[in-house]
Order: C-alpha cells, then sequence, then structure tokens
C-alpha cells in the first residue's frame, strides 16, 4: 500500500501598517505618488542619517501582538539583516531578530465545522523596502528603475507555528489574521495592494511521523485564493516526488499563478547568510507593562465577542452574526443602523436582511465595500423607516434601494421623484376596490359561495389598477370590510 | 611675542570682538592668509569653503554692530573633519566612493554651530571613513604633522588636529571611534576630546562604528575645549542614542584647582610597548598633578589588553554593516558596468574603497557571520561589558584616570603603512575609553625632540566636568600648551 502524507503548513505574514509616517522618519506612507517623492535622508539611507522609532508602530504592534493572544515582551530590541538588494537603501533592513516585541500567541480557526487553534510563534517590527521596476529578472533587464516610496514603511511580521495541516487550513488562518488586522485597524489587509503579504513553509511526511519533512518556501501568493492554490499544488508536488522515491531539496520557490505552479528560485546552499547584529543605533526597548495594559484596553471587540453577542443580544441566527462580522466595516454599518432606529421592533433582523441581501447584491456587483457605497446608514434606516410606517411595500423598497444606491438619494427623495408613494387613503383605495368588484361579479360570486381565496384575485386587480402603489394590507383589510358591508346590503334588500 | 589673530584661542578672540578690537572678518582673514601660506605643506583641508566662511563672519559683524549679544563661539573660524554632512558642501570621507557626494542636509553638530555663528574654514582630511591612525588611508593624500612634515599628524582625525596645531583653524570637530581625536590631538599638540558616548548627536556624521562614534572638540586649550564642546553637547531629537539632558556648565568646572581629586594610574598602560621617552614625560606630569595637591595612585584595569581584539571586531563589524550602502545605486561613485546588478555593486565596492576599508569589511562580515558569529562577535560584546566592569570598579575609587595617549611619538610617514597591526597598536591607549562609553580626553604635557607628549585622562560617563577641570589646572601650570608648531 502506497504511503499515506500529511501535511505541514507554516505561514510567514507581512502587515503594511497604516501609519501616517513610516517607521524610523517623518516621511509619508501615502501611497500613489510620484516615484521618490516621499523620501527624505533617513529613508534613503544617506551618510551620516540616524533611525527614530515611530511610537505609533510598537503601539500598533502592542495592540496586534496582544489581539493575538501573545506576550508583549518588556524587553525588546531592533537588529539589521544584512543583505545587497538595490530596493534597500542602506542595504541592511532594520528588523527584529532574537528578541521581538510579542511572542507566543495564537487564534482560532474552523474548517469544514472542525475547531482549531493554531499557534502564533512571533510577532515583529520591521521597515518595507522600496519597489524595483524592470522587464524580466534583475539580473536579465537591461536596467531597473527604483522606487523608494515605500521603503521604511513600518511592517508587522506575524510568524505561525507548524500547526496548519491542510491549505484550507491555512487559508482559514490567513482569513481570520486578516480579519484581526483590520479590526483593530492597524491596516487595511488588502492582499492585492500588498499590504497583507503571505509566505508560506510547507512540508510532508508519513502520516504518524513526529518528525518534520524537508520544507520548500513558498512566496508570491497574491490573493487567498492564491494562497491555498498554490499549497495544494506544492503538497502535491512534494507527495509526488516522495511517492516516487525522491527527496525533496530545501528551497525558496514562487508562485505562478498563470501556470498554476511553483517554480525553484534558489536552494538553501544559495541562501542568504543575513549577519544579523542588534542595531546599534536604536536603544532597546523597555516596555511599561502600564502602557501594554492600556493599549490593551484600547483593544476593539474582536469578531468572535462581537458574532456572539449578536446571537446573544440580539437574537440573530449563527450564520448571520458570522457574516455580518467578518469584514469590520460591514459590522459597523450595521451597529450604525442599529443605532439610528434603535426604537423599531425586529429592526436587527430586518437590517440584517437588508445588508446581507439586496445592498450586499448591489455592492458586490460594483465591488465595493459598504462603506464606500452611497447607502449610507441613515439612508438605509430612512428607507426602513418608510416601510414600517407603511409608506412603501417591501417589494417597492427594493427598487427604491437599487436607485437609492445608484442615485445617492435619500428614500424619501426617491419616492417623491418617482411617484412610488404607497396609496393609504382610504377614500382613493375603496373608489378603485368598488371597480374593482363591479368588473368582477362573477369572482365576487365566487367569494360570497364561500370561496375565500378569490379575495387574492381581487387585491390582485387592485394592485394593478394603482400599478402596485396600494397598500397591500389596507387593500386585502378594505376588501373584505366591502365584501362583507356588500353582502349585508343585499341581504337587506 | 604678539600673537597673531589665527594664533589666538577661542576666550582671547571672543574679548577682542566683544570689545570691538577686531571684526569677525578680520579674524577669518586672517586664518584664511594662513591657510593660503601654510595648506602646501600641511595639506590639512579636503575642501576650503572661504567665501561660505567669510560671508557667516560678515553676518556675525552685523549682529555685533547691531548690539546682538554673540556666544562665545560667533566669529571664531573651524575646521569640521570631512565625515560631517554639510549641505551643499560635499562630504567625503576622504574615499574616492563619496568623492563628489553633497549632501541635502546637515549634521546636528553643523546646524549647532552655524547657530553660533562659527564660520566654517573647510573640510578637513582623515583616513577614509576614520579608519586609521595616520591619515595615509585617505584616497586623496597624506596630512602632515605641523611639528615636523615627515611625521603623520595623527589619526583619523589628523586634519583637524594638524589645522588647529598649524593655526589653519582656532578650533575643529573630530570624531573618535578608537581614539581618532585622542591620539592625532596627541601627535599635534593639541586639545582633544572624546566625549561620554551620548552626550553629543551623532545625526548626520557618517558612520564607522555606530556604538563607539562620538564627535569630539580639537582645541589650542581646555578652556576652548569647554567652550566647544558646552556648543554642541545636548539631547537631539534625531539621535535616539543621545542622552537626554540638561548639559551642565563645562567652562564653570574650570576651577583651578585639583586638590583632593583622586587620580588612578592604570599599570597596563605604562608597561611594555611604551615608548619610554612617553613614559617619563607622563612620569613628570603625574608628579606635578601630586605636587598641585592631586591624590595619585597606582591601579589596574585587569582586561586592558582585550581592548585591541576587542575593538577590532566590534568595529569592523558594526562598518561592515554601516558602509554597505555604498553600492552606487542612489549616490557616490558608480564604476562604469557593462555586466548585471551584482557586477555593479562588486565592480563600484573595489574601485571605491581602499585596503584598509577593505580590510576591515572583510573582517567585520567574517565576524558576523553564520558559525562564526558567537565565536568572535558575540565573545567580543562579552569582552566588551568586561572591560567596561573594569572602569565602573575603577571609578569607584578615582575620579580620573591618567594614562599616555599614545605609546609613541609621532611616528614618519609610511613607517607603519605596510604592517596594519602596528598601525592599529598605535591607538592601544585610546580604544578601551569608547568601547565603555566613557569620556576621555588627551593634552600636551609635555615635549620629545620638540614633538609633543601626549596625556589621556579618561573618567566616568558624564564626568566631563572634572575631566575638564584636572586638564585646566595641568594646563595652567604645567603652561605647555603655550608653545605652537614653530615647524611651520
Amino acid at each position: 500500500m502506497a504511503t499515506e502524507y500529511e501535511t505541514v503548513i507554516g505561514l510567514e505574514v507581512h502587515v503594511e501598517l497604516k501609519t501616517k509616517s513610516k517607521v524610523f522618519c517623518h516621511s509619508t506612507t501615502e501611497f500613489g505618488a510620484d516615484p521618490n517623492s516621499h523620501v527624505c535622508p533617513v529613508c534613503l539611507g544617506l551618510p551620516g542619517v540616524l533611525p527614530v522609532v515611530n511610537r505609533q508602530v510598537v503601539e500598533w504592534a502592542i495592540l496586534l501582538g496582544s489581539a493575538l493572544n501573545c506576550e508583549i515582551a518588556s524587553f525588546s530590541k531592533f537588529d539589521r539583516k544584512n543583505y545587497y538588494y538595490p530596493d534597500m537603501p542602506k542595504n541592511y533592513q532594520i528588523s527584529q531578530y532574537d528578541l521581538p516585541i510579542a511572542l507566543g500567541g495564537y487564534l482560532d480557526i474552523e474548517v469544514d465545522g472542525v475547531k482549531k487553534r493554531i499557534g502564533i510563534t512571533r510577532l515583529h517590527m520591521e521597515e518595507d523596502t522600496g519597489k524595483l521596476v524592470h522587464q524580466g529578472t534583475i539580473t536579465t533587464t537591461p536596467y531597473s528603475l527604483v522606487d523608494y516610496n515605500r521603503a521604511g514603511v513600518p511592517l508587522l511580521e506575524i510568524v505561525s507555528e507548524p500547526d496548519l495541516s491542510s491549505p484550507a487550513e491555512a487559508r482559514a488562518y490567513a482569513e481570520k489574521l486578516r480579519q484581526i488586522i483590520v479590526y483593530t485597524g492597524v491596516s487595511d489587509g488588502k492582499m492585492e495592494e500588498g499590504s497583507l503579504r503571505c509566505d508560506a513553509n510547507v512540508s510532508v511526511r508519513p502520516r504518524g511521523s513526529t518528525q518534520l519533512g524537508t520544507k520548500a518556501e513558498i512566496k508570491n501568493m497574491n490573493s487567498f485564493r492564491a494562497l491555498q492554490r498554490a499549497l495544494a499544488y506544492e503538497v502535491e508536488r512534494q507527495t509526488g516526488v516522495l511517492g516516487e522515491g525522491g527527496r525533496i531539496v530545501q528551497e525558496t520557490r514562487t508562485w505562478d499563478e498563470g501556470q498554476g505552479v511553483t517554480l525553484s528560485l534558489r536552494s538553501k546552499e544559495e541562501a542568504h547568510d543575513y549577519r544579523y547584529f542588534p542595531e546599534p543605533d536604536l536603544v532597546p526597548l523597555v516596555i511599561d507593562p502600564a502602557w501594554v495594559q492600556e493599549i490593551r484596553s484600547r483593544l476593539p471587540e474582536l469578531p468572535e465577542a462581537r458574532a456572539a453577542r449578536y446571537v446573544e443580544k440580539l437574537g440573530l441566527s449563527a450564520y448571520d452574526a458570522g457574516v455580518l462580522t467578518a469584514e469590520k466595516s460591514l459590522a459597523d454599518y450595521f451597529e450604525a443602523c442599529l443605532a439610528l432606529y434603535p426604537e423599531a421592533k425586529g429592526v436587527a433582523k430586518g437590517v440584517a436582511n437588508w445588508l446581507m441581501g439586496d445592498l450586499a447584491r448591489l455592492l458586490n456587483a460594483a465591488g465595493v465595500s459598504v462603506e464606500e457605497g452611497r447607502v449610507t446608514p441613515e439612508r438605509l434606516t430612512g428607507l426602513l423607516r418608510l416601510i414600517d410606517q407603511g409608506d412603501i411595500s417591501g417589494k417597492m423598497a427594493k427598487e427604491v434601494l437599487e436607485v437609492m444606491y445608484v442615485s445617492g438619494l435619500d428614500a424619501a427623495q426617491v419616492i417623491k421623484e418617482r411617484g412610488l408613494s404607497q396609496i393609504s387613503d382610504e377614500g382613493a383605495l375603496l373608489d378603485v376596490i368598488r371597480a374593482v368588484l363591479t368588473e368582477n361579479e362573477k369572482v365576487v360570486a365566487d367569494f360570497r359561495a364561500g370561496k375565500d381565496k378569490a379575495v387574492g384575485f381581487l387585491v390582485g386587480q387592485v394592485m394593478k389598477k394603482t400599478r402596485g402603489q396600494a397598500n397591500p394590507d389596507a387593500v386585502n383589510r378594505l376588501l373584505r370590510e366591502t365584501l362583507q358591508s356588500d353582502q349585508g346590503s343585499t341581504t337587506h334588500q | 611675542m604678539v600673537k597673531l589673530l589665527y594664533q589666538k584661542s577661542i576666550s582671547e578672540l571672543h574679548d577682542l570682538l566683544v570689545r570691538s578690537e577686531v571684526s569677525a572678518a578680520d579674524i577669518t582673514r586672517s586664518v584664511l592668509d594662513r591657510v593660503d601660506q601654510v595648506e602646501g605643506r600641511i595639506k590639512a583641508y579636503v575642501t576650503v569653503t572661504a567665501e561660505r566662511a567669510l560671508a557667516v563672519a560678515d553676518e556675525v559683524d552685523k549682529k555685533l554692530a547691531a548690539g546682538e549679544k554673540m556666544g562665545p563661539l560667533a566669529g571664531i573660524p573651524m575646521a569640521l573633519k570631512d565625515n560631517m554632512c554639510t549641505r551643499g558642501v560635499r562630504t567625503t570621507c576622504s574615499s574616492r566612493i563619496l568623492e563628489n557626494f553633497v549632501p541635502p542636509y546637515n549634521a546636528t553638530v553643523v546646524e549647532k554651530l552655524a547657530g553660533a555663528g562659527s564660520p566654517v574654514i573647510g573640510k578637513t582630511n582623515l583616513d577614509e571613513f576614520a579608519m586609521g591612525s595616520s591619515t595615509e588611508n585617505s584616497a586623496f593624500f597624506t596630512t602632515s604633522n605641523p611639528w615636523n612634515p615627515d611625521l603623520v599628524p595623527g589619526g583619523s582625525s589628523g586634519g583637524s588636529a594638524a589645522a588647529v596645531a598649524a593655526g589653519e583653524a582656532i578650533y575643529a570637530l573630530g570624531s573618535d571611534t578608537g581614539g581618532s581625536i585622542r591620539q592625532p590631538a596627541s601627535f599635534c599638540g593639541v586639545v582633544g576630546m572624546k566625549p561620554t558616548y551620548g552626550l553629543v548627536s551623532r545625526y548626520g556624521l557618517v558612520a564607522f562604528a555606530s556604538s563607539l562614534d562620538q564627535i569630539g572638540p580639537l582645541t589650542r586649550n581646555v578652556t576652548d575645549c569647554a567652550l566647544v564642546l558646552q556648543a554642541i553637547a545636548g539631547p537631539d531629537e534625531r539621535d535616539s542614542t543621545c542622552a537626554p539632558g540638561p548639559v551642565p556648565n563645562f567652562a564653570a568646572a574650570l576651577t583651578g584647582d585639583v586638590r583632593g581629586i583622586r587620580v588612578g594610574v592604570p599599570k597596563e598602560y605604562l608597561a611594555q610597548g611604551v615608548d619610554p621617552r612617553v613614559a617619563g614625560t607622563v612620569q613628570a606630569a603625574i608628579d606635578l598633578l601630586a605636587a598641585m595637591g592631586a591624590e595619585v595612585e597606582e591601579t589596574s584595569l585587569p582586561h586592558t589588553s582585550y581592548a585591541l581584539p576587542v575593538y577590532y571586531l566590534i568595529a569592523p563589524a558594526e562598518a561592515s554593516s554601516n558602509l554597505a550602502r555604498y553600492d552606487g545605486v542612489r549616490y557616490g561613485y558608480r564604476a562604469a558596468v557593462t555586466g548585471d546588478v551584482v557586477d555593479m555593486f562588486m565592480r563600484t565596492r573595489s574601485e571605491g574603497f581602499g585596503a584598509e576599508v577593505k580590510r576591515r569589511i572583510m573582517l567585520g562580515t567574517y565576524a558576523l557571520s553564520a558559525g562564526y558569529y558567537d565565536a568572535y562577535y558575540l565573545k567580543a560584546l562579552k569582552v566588551r561589558t568586561l572591560i567596561k566592569q573594569d572602569f565602573d570598579r575603577a571609578f569607584e575609587r578615582y575620579d580620573v584616570l591618567l594614562t599616555p595617549t599614545s605609546p609613541t611619538l609621532p611616528f614618519k610617514k609610511g613607517e607603519r603603512t605596510m604592517d596594519p597591526v602596528a598601525m592599529y597598536l598605535s591607538d592601544i591607549c585610546t580604544l578601551a575609553a569608547p568601547l565603555a562609553g566613557i569620556p576621555a580626553l588627551s593634552l600636551t604635557c609635555g615635549f620629545v625632540d620638540d614633538l609633543p607628549v601626549g596625556l589621556q585622562l579618561m573618567g566616568p560617563p558624564f564626568g566631563e566636568q572634572t575631566l575638564l577641570r584636572v586638564a585646566h589646572a595641568y594646563e595652567q601650570k604645567a603652561g605647555h600648551w603655550r608653545r605652537s608648531a614653530e615647524g611651520v
């Protein structure tokens, strides 16, 4: 029988922090400027300059470390990671080596209903590099252009334990990590834009073995989907090599999205010796426990806690609570709506339905997030109020929402401009009802003969005559009243 | 003998200025004339900035005329070692690789001196990237010792020391990593001080070894040293390794009295390898201090012999990383290349750096490499701690420690260039203070064959006041500082 293999994966995730200025200087971190315009002598690594740590970066490292259940080190230091590459102004990166700011955390994931706790080895601070632009590779291109705007942008690196046993788990971990990162507000966590980057260490071993197999490091996975695909490919590849009696080579491999394969980048023999040593230009960080406490107290409610609260306090289903809290912006929007319309009964479920249903459909179709859309919480609750007051029907509201989404108008404005307002005026409705009854004598006769269902047809006719603007509840009530009273009068004749 | 303006001290010139007997322009012109006269023989400067200096002097004169009260350095022409960044003026580190580098910013000390109104005569020669003890490692030329042009001025701040000794500047700034202010001060017969690590901002000082580098004054006498130190010391938000203030008043420490001061003389510094003529001169100084009322005692710093190996692991290790940025990509020299980026890096650095710099980059890279780190770099850090502890213990008993600054008299040009270790031994007395982060000062304590002999005083961290007090009292009594370099 062929050997069965099990997969061992650990992830290294780099998060770009959205601080205003860079980690060791005052240059702005703003994205999208002209090349080499957001630079200064310090982040360009000119002779004689010195780094000074941005306090916000340390604070956010402590914040995220706490959110990931890490222990915050009371004594931490920076180190230099030495290697030559033209996107690095100093040819060393200021990072943290043996004394990172946060250690020993975890986060919980769930895959196919199975919960698992994934260990986090460490979290440390470092500076980002610049960007190179060239054709092909750096060794074959006729020239390279370099942009140092990104050089010195603060990064947090989060290293997991090799606790992930499948590509699906790795993806769940990465997604969960992103969720927490966005919740803490330290980064926008956009993998496609590079503010969240994921490298993976992958190995396989015979099932039940306690020894780790030789690993490959996989780079260049630019989406969660790419992460899962690349890992699935790599597991397959390694299992194949071993199955044929081959050996895994320790190496760095890059994911080629187009071909759907991982390709060898460099072997262990070519690996860098980074010659780490303590950064002499920075003093060690001595972190006051009181400061850590103060930062911890500012930790926002994290997704799990928030979802639990929605189930307990708002009576939402676990599924709805999970969907609403998946993105912080959606949950914030949801709660903003509740705050704006607290007096209504069942409003939580109502808002949830709109958010997960019609509004989500509109946003998804356009690929915008809820906070970028034009339907603000004020506008959505305005629409809900009009439904609850009976001014419009739920069906009309769907139409109104679409117009609101496109136009950015309030519900009331849309209704007014389109003449969509629901007819609730009893006098007007009664006129229509009488006309319908006169035109449908046979159906009226059926009703009187005991066919209660006939009312439905009559309601439909009234709605048709009012082009859907009649309040269906009112029509139903008035129809029955009219039929009853007409019957009475007939008897009297 | 009436002293010419360029021969005077800062305090003498300041008095003349405030009494309107001379103008700042007069002083600057006097120094510039002196530069014209002797620079051909001394070669202290890599770059002379005469126009800028005169413009600053004119500004000072205007302010003085307007009745503005000016500090002691206003209108006092000075020289900057060419490893301190000056906006708009090239900063070469005496290296090919930075030969045409013009910084877009000023070092903090340069800003401070500009604020004080001190005209900068120029940028002085040094051993390339401050690595050396003679200025012979300069990529451009060797500076001559003003006492005898066949001799080296010491290094690496040899240009700064020679400029002050030759009257080409009233004072100068140097940088000291293993003795680079004190040893040339000793060789050129001037006062040189390496302050406590963290007293003076390093921002804008082109780094050699970041945990050791410190900027300090080179002056004609101890009073001037106190005035210059006052102007450059203090916290800097751009340098995290800079100590928080406040800075004491250094001039106020110059009481002229050493009675009761406890002076330790570590025996290791007067042992073998020290020229007996140097030892004898230093002994005479010790005797004079004792006669003046200081309590002198022999002591021991047992880890002294490790200072040299420790220094030559830590300093090159840091240097190998600090100098990695000179790769031809962003600024400085770039080799003409046809190959790829690695080829560009290699050729740029091969052609741009001199032999000693390459030697130290290799030493340092080796010491930090996987498999050697623990045995070399880490071990060196541990021994550095032991050296520090030697000093901690000594300063429980003594206010200052006294040693020679250099084991020998100034040596001949070319004498040690083929033997790096002989060159390294030239700093044997000065290496420990930077490793311990403590302040140390060199001043002339006598002459042998018309060549100055330097005395080194070391103090506990931030013990500058006591160092200056002892040095000043001794200087006033001994009077060697009044003798100037007649060789030029």
